[in-house]
C-alpha cells in the first residue's frame, strides 16, 4: 500500500458524501440554500442596502412599496427594506456564537453523565428534567432583568440555557454507544479509557450533536427574536426582526409591509436551517426507520 | 374453492433511480400467481427482492421505489391503481402482513385484550358487542394457553414466542383471505421457530387462507410451504412444489443454496457459494448468477434465459437446467480441521459462577448474601489446545455470559478461569496483561454493532496491530493488507467504511480483526446468526481454515445445532446458565442425549418436506433457573418425579468423555429415547 493511494472513501470521503446525501434531497438543498443566503446577505448587506437604515424622513411614513422603497417605509420614514435584509446580523451573530458553546458544554456534560451512568447520573438527569418544565421565557427573562441585556449578557444566557436540553440528548447517545459491541470489543482488547472515549465514542455522538446543534440554532434564532420583540434585545436603532415587527405590529392594519418584511426574513431562515437539520439526520442515518404499514 | 387467484403478480418490475439517473430494477418481470388455500414460499439471499414482492403484494413500496411495468392484483383489484382509502380497508383486513420482529413491535403501553380489540374494530365486520368473544376466540385460535389471563398482559410480560403469537392474532382479526409474513420466526429460539411453524400450518389448513411466506430459511419454508419460488438479483430463478425445489432442484442457484445449509445429518462444513449478487442495474445481459455459476457458458454471458419449463416440468431460468445435476446439492465440503489429541487444556474453567445482579447496598451492609441463584452457575470446561467447543442452548441460557467472563468483560462471581496452565487469569480485562489480552480473542454476533461504523476498515484493523505489537508506517500497513487477504477481502478494502461492506464481509473484517493480534484462544458469539446462509457457509470455512492453518482452540457459541456441529470437535449443551451435557459432536449428536438436548434437537428444521420436527416440550422461555434440582425440571418430558426438583443430577460420564448430567440413569434413558425414536 504505498502514499498515493490517496484514501477515496475514509473520513474526508464521508464528509463529502454526507455533504452529497444533504443537498441530493430535496429538503436539504432547500434548506442549506435559504442557510447560505441569509448568511452571505448576514456579510454583505450593509454593503448592498439602498439606505441607510438610520435615516428618518417624516415626510415618508408609512408609505406603501414603491419603486425607491421596495418594502416601504416604516413610522419613523425609515426604508423597510434596507431594515430587513440588516435586521438578521445581530441575531445570526449572537445565536451563531451561542450556538456552539451550547452544544460544547451541554455535549460535554451529557457524555460525562451518559459514561458514569447509575445513581448519580439519574439523579442529574431528574434536575434538567425539572429545569426543562419551567417555561423558557421566564427563566430567560429573570436572568436578563438582573444583569441587563447586551450582548455580553444575551450570548451566555442563551448559551446556558439552550445547553441543558443538549445534556439530555448526549447522554442518551452516550448510552446508546456505550452499549454497543464495538466498545465491549475495545474494552476487551484492553484499549485505554482516553482512547476509548476519544476513538469510539466521540465521532458517533458527535453526529447526534450535530443534528441536535442545528435545531438547537433554530430554536435560540426564535428566542433571540422574542426577546428583542419584548424589548430585552437589541435596542433601537439598530434593526433586528424582532423589534422591527413589535414597532410595526401596531400598524399593521393599514400598513401591514412593516411586519412582512422581517417576519418572510425571519421564518425563511429558520425553516432553512429545520430542513437542513432534517436533511442531515436522515443522510447521517439518526432518523428513526420507517416502518412497513399493517 | 374457486380457482380465481387471490394474488397474482404479472410481469411486475419494480425500481428505482440511481444517483446517475439511470432506472435500476430491483424486481425484474416477476410472475406470481397464488391461489386460494396455498402457501407460496419465497427464498433466496437478503437482497434478493423477496420482501418487496411481498409488499408489493400489499400495493406498498418502500421509499423512493416505483412500478416500472406490470401490475399487482389482489382478487382482481389492481393494487397499484387503487385509491388510499381502498387500499387502507383491504390492508391489515382481507390482506394482512405479519413483517419481522412484529411480536416485538406490539405497542408496549396496552395490554394485549385491548390492542386485538382495536385490531377488531379497525378491520372486522363484527358487531362491538361480540368482540370480547372474537378476541378470546382468536388466542385460543393461536394456541395461547389460558386466553383469558393473555388479554390482561402487556406485551412484556410475554415471551417473544408468545408475542409472535399474538401478532399472528392481530393479523387474523381481520379474517384475511391471504397473509403474507416475511421472516415470521427468525430470531426466535429453534423450539419456539418450530411450535410457531406448525401453528402456520395448522392455521392455513382451518381457515383455507392463502399465505406468502418470505424467507431466508429453507428448513422453515419446507415445512409450511406447498410451492416454492427462488428468487436471485430481483428475479424468479425457479418455482415448482416444495418437494421438488428442495429435492430435486434444476437451477445452479436452488442447488447452491442448499448445498450452503449445515444438516444435522451432516457433519460436513457445508459449502460456501462464493462471490455476491450483483446490484441493482448490475446484471447486464445475460444471466444473473453468471459470475456464480458452474456451468455457466457464452450463451449465459450474451443472453438473459427466460423462466421456462425445465426437466422436472417446474419452471426454471436457466440455459442448461438439464444439467444442474452435474453440481452437488448436499455439503461436500471438508470434515472440520481437527485438533491433536491428548495436548494440554488450553483454557480450563472451574466451578465458574456468574451473577449480573449485585446484592443491594443495604444487604451488604447487612452482611446479608444474594440468595437468588445465580445466572450462570458451576460450569466446569476444559478445552485442549487447537480444540473447538461449541456451546449450545436457548437464547438466554447464558451462552454470551460465559464468553464475556472469560474475555475479562464481566468478572466471575465465583470459580476460576486458568489459561495455558497459568495461575488463575485475572478476573476482569483491567487487571490482565498485554499477553493474555492479545491471546484471548473474541468476535462478536452482529458485525454492524461490533465495528464502529465511524472507522475505517484500515483503523480497525491497526488498533490491534498498534497495540500489541507496536506496528506504525509502512509495516502497519502491510500488515493490514496481509490480514485483510488472509480472510480474503483485499487491500481495496482498507479505506472503506464498514457501511460499505457487505454484512459477510463485514464479519470478515471482524474475524480479521481478531486473528491480527495472532490470537490462541478465539471466543465466537453467533458469528454467523447474522448472516445469509450461503455466506454463513463462507465464514464457517474461513474460521476452519484460519484453525487449520494456525492451530487456533474456538468457543464457538451458536444457536444453530446443525451449525455448531459441522464445526466443532466437542459441544456443550447448556440450559439456564447450568450445562446439562458435554461430549464428542458426534455423540452429543447421538442417542443417548440428555432430555433437554433431545428436545432442542427434535426441534432443528431440516430444508426436506418429509421430516417433521418432534415437539416434546413446550415452547415457555423461563425467566430464572429453579433454585434447586435440575435446571431442567419445569419443562423436561422425562422429568421422574420429585427427586427432579430437589436433588441436583449426578454427572453420568462414559468412557469417551460423553456426559450427561441427568436423574435417569444413561441405559434407561438410551432405551427410552431409542424406543420413541
Ligand atoms: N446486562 C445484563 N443484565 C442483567 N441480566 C442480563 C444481562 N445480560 C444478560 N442477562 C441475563 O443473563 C441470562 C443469560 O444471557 P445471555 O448470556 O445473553 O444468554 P445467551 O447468549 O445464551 O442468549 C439471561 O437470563 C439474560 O436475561
Ligand atoms: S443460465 Fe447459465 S449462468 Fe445462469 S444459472 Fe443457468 S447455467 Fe448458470
Ligand atoms: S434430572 Fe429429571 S428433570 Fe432433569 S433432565 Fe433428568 S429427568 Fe429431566
Ligand atoms: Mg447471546
Amino acid at each position: 500500500m504505498s502514499l498515493a493511494s490517496i484514501p477515496q472513501n475514509s473520513h474526508l470521503g464521508r464528509t463529502l458524501s454526507v455533504l452529497r446525501d444533504v443537498t441530493s434531497r430535496p429538503s436539504g438543498a432547500v434548506g442549506l440554500s435559504l442557510v447560505l443566503f441569509h448568511l452571505i446577505l448576514a456579510v454583505i448587506s450593509p454593503y448592498i442596502a439602498p439606505f441607510d437604515y438610520r435615516t428618518m424622513n417624516a415626510a415618508m411614513m408609512l408609505t406603501g412599496p414603491d419603486g425607491v422603497h421596495w418594502l416601504g417605509t416604516d413610522h419613523l420614514g425609515r426604508d423597510v427594506f434596507s431594515r430587513t435584509i440588516q435586521g438578521g446580523r445581530e441575531a445570526i451573530l449572537v445565536t451563531g456564537i451561542a450556538t456552539p458553546i451550547a452544544v460544547a458544554w451541554g455535549g460535554l456534560v451529557g457524555i460525562f453523565f451518559g459514561l458514569i451512568g447509575g445513581r448519580v447520573d439519574e439523579v442529574m438527569m431528574r434536575f434538567v428534567d425539572a429545569f426543562l418544565s419551567l417555561p423558557w421565557i421566564l427563566k430567560m427573562l429573570v436572568l436578563i432583568v438582573t444583569f441587563g441585556t447586551g450582548i455580553e449578557v444575551l450570548i451566555p444566557t442563551l448559551a446556558f440555557f439552550y445547553g441543558i436540553p443538549v445534556i439530555r440528548i448526549a447522554r442518551a447517545a452516550t448510552h446508546d454507544v456505550v452499549a454497543r459491541d464495538f466498545v465491549a470489543a475495545a474494552r476487551a482488547r484492553g484499549q485505554s479509557r482516553m482512547t476509548i472515549m476519544r476513538k469510539e465514542l466521540l465521532p458517533n455522538v458527535l453526529d447526534a450533536l450535530m443534528v441536535e446543534g442545528a435545531m438547537r440554532w433554530s430554536w435560540m434564532l426564535l428566542a433571540f427574536s422574542s426577546l428583542s420583540f419584548l424589548g430585552f434585545g437589541v435596542s433601537p436603532p439598530t434593526p433586528d426582526w424582532g423589534l422591527m415587527i413589535a414597532d410595526a405590529r401596531g400598524f399593521m392594519s393599514f400598513a401591514p409591509w412593516g411586519v412582512l418584511g422581517p417576519v418572510i426574513a425571519l421564518s425563511t431562515l429558520i425553516i432553512g436551517i429545520n430542513l437542513t437539520a432534517d436533511a442531515l439526520a436522515k443522510a447521517l442515518g439518526i432518523d428513526r426507520a420507517q416502518k412497513a404499514p399493517v | 374453492m374457486t380457482d380465481t387467484p387471490v394474488i397474482q403478480l404479472s410481469d411486475l418490475s419494480i425500481g428505482f433511480t440511481g444517483r446517475a439517473g439511470h432506472t435500476l430494477p430491483v424486481l425484474r418481470n416477476i410472475d406470481l400467481t397464488v391461489r386460494p388455500g396455498e402457501s407460496i414460499g419465497l427464498v433466496g439471499e437478503s437482497g434478493s427482492g423477496k420482501s418487496t414482492v411481498a409488499l408489493a403484494a400489499m400495493g406498498y413500496l418502500k421509499r423512493g421505489l416505483r412500478v416500472l411495468g406490470g401490475t399487482a392484483r389482489f382478487e382482481g383489484h389492481d393494487m397499484f391503481a387503487l385509491k388510499r382509502r381502498e387500499l387502507e380497508t383491504l390492508r391489515g383486513g382481507q390482506l394482512a402482513l405479519i413483517p419481522q420482529n412484529s411480536g416485538q413491535s406490539l405497542t408496549p403501553t396496552l395490554r394485549i385484550g385491548a390492542q386485538l380489540t382495536e385490531a377488531l374494530r379497525l378491520h372486522s365486520r363484527l358487531d362491538p358487542a361480540q368482540f370480547p368473544d372474537r378476541v378470546l376466540e382468536l388466542l385460543g385460535q393461536v394456541r395461547l394457553p389460558d386466553p383469558q389471563t393473555i388479554t390482561r398482559r402487556y406485551p412484556h410480560e410475554l415471551s417473544g414466542g408468545q408475542q409472535q403469537r399474538v401478532a399472528i392474532a392481530m393479523a387474523l382479526a381481520g379474517e384475511p383471505r391471504a397473509l403474507l409474513l416475511d421472516e415470521p420466526t427468525t430470531g426466535l429460539d429453534v423450539t419456539t421457530q418450530a411450535h410457531i411453524l406448525e401453528l402456520l400450518r395448522d392455521l392455513a389448513r382451518e381457515t383455507g387462507m392463502a399465505m406468502v411466506y418470505v424467507s431466508h430459511d429453507l428448513g422453515a419454508i419446507a415445512r409450511v410451504c406447498d410451492r416454492v419460488v427462488v428468487m436471485y438479483a430481483g428475479e424468479v430463478v425457479m418455482e415448482g412444489s416444495a418437494r421438488q425445489v428442495l429435492t430435486a432442484p434444476t437451477h445452479p442457484y436452488a442447488r447452491g443454496l442448499l448445498a450452503s445449509i449445515p444438516k444435522l445429518s451432516d457433519p460436513h462444513l457445508p459449502m460456501a457459494l462464493g462471490g455476491r449478487p450483483p446490484a441493482p442495474g448490475g446484471a447486464g445481459d445475460g444471466c444473473a448468477f453468471v459470475d456464480r455459476c458452474a456451468l455457466a457458458s457464452d450463451l449465459c454471458r450474451a443472453t438473459r434465459p427466460m423462466l421456462a419449463p425445465g426437466p422436472g416440468g417446474a419452471p426454471v431460468r436457466c440455459h442448461h437446467a438439464d444439467r444442474a445435476d452435474t453440481l452437488p446439492m448436499s455439503s461436500q465440503g471438508d470434515h472440520a480441521a481437527r485438533a491433536e489429541a491428548g495436548t494440554a487444556p488450553v483454557l480450563s474453567l472451574q466451578d465458574l459462577e456468574i451473577r449480573y445482579s449485585r446484592p443491594g447496598l443495604l444487604d451488604r451492609l447487612r452482611g446479608r448474601e444474594d440468595t437468588r441463584p445465580a445466572t450462570v452457575d458451576d460450569i466446569t470446561i476444559s478445552i485442549a489446545k487447537g480444540e473447538t467447543l461449541g456451546l449450545v442452548g436457548e437464547s438466554g441460557s447464558g451462552k454470551s455470559t460465559i464468553l464475556k467472563t472469560i474475555a475479562g468483560l464481566l468478572p466471575p462471581a465465583g470459580g476460576e478461569i486458568r489459561f495455558d496452565g497459568d495461575a488463575p487469569l485475572p478476573r476482569s480485562v483491567e487487571q490482565r496483561g498485554p499477553d493474555h489480552l492479545r491471546r484471548i480473542q473474541l468476535i462478536f454476533q452482529n458485525p454492524d454493532d461490533s465495528l464502529n461504523p465511524r472507522h475505517t476498515i484500515a483503523e480497525i484493523l491497526e488498533q490491534p496491530l498498534k497495540l500489541y505489537f507496536g506496528l506504525s508506517g509502512t509495516a502497519l500497513q502491510d500488515r493490514c493488507v496481509e490480514i485483510l487477504e488472509r480472510v480474503r477481502l483485499g487491500g481495496h478494502y482498507l479505506d472503506r467504511l464498514p457501511s460499505q461492506l457487505s454484512g459477510g464481509e463485514k464479519q470478515r473484517v471482524a474475524v480479521a480483526r481478531a486473528f491480527a493480534a495472532n490470537p490462541d484462544l478465539v471466543l465466537c458469539d453467533e458469528v454467523t446468526s447474522a448472516l445469509d446462509v450461503s455466506v454463513q457457509a463462507a465464514v464457517l470455512e474461513l474460521l476452519n481454515d484460519l484453525k487449520a492453518a494456525q492451530g487456533t482452540t474456538y468457543v464457538f457459541v451458536s444457536h444453530d445445532l446443525a451449525v455448531v456441529r459441522a464445526l466443532s470437535d466437542r459441544v456443550a449443551v447448556l440450559y439456564q446458565g447450568r450445562l446439562c451435557e458435554i461430549g464428542p459432536s458426534a455423540e452429543v449428536y447421538a442417542l443417548p442425549s440428555h432430555p433437554y438436548t433431545e428436545v432442542l434437537l427434535g426441534a432443528v428444521l431440516e430444508p426436506d418436506p418429509d421430516t417433521a420436527p418432534k415437539l416434546t416440550a413446550d415452547d415457555v422461555i423461563e425467566l430464572s433457573p429453579p433454585a434447586k434440582g435440575c435446571p431442567f425440571q419445569r419443562r423436561c418430558p422425562r422429568k421422574i418425579g420429585a427427586r427432579c426438583d430437589t436433588d441436583t443430577p449426578p454427572w453420568q460420564t462414559r468412557d469417551d468423555g460423553h456426559a450427561i448430567r441427568c436423574h435417569i440413569p444413561l441405559d434407561d434413558l438410551h432405551r427410552q429415547q431409542q424406543a420413541d425414536s
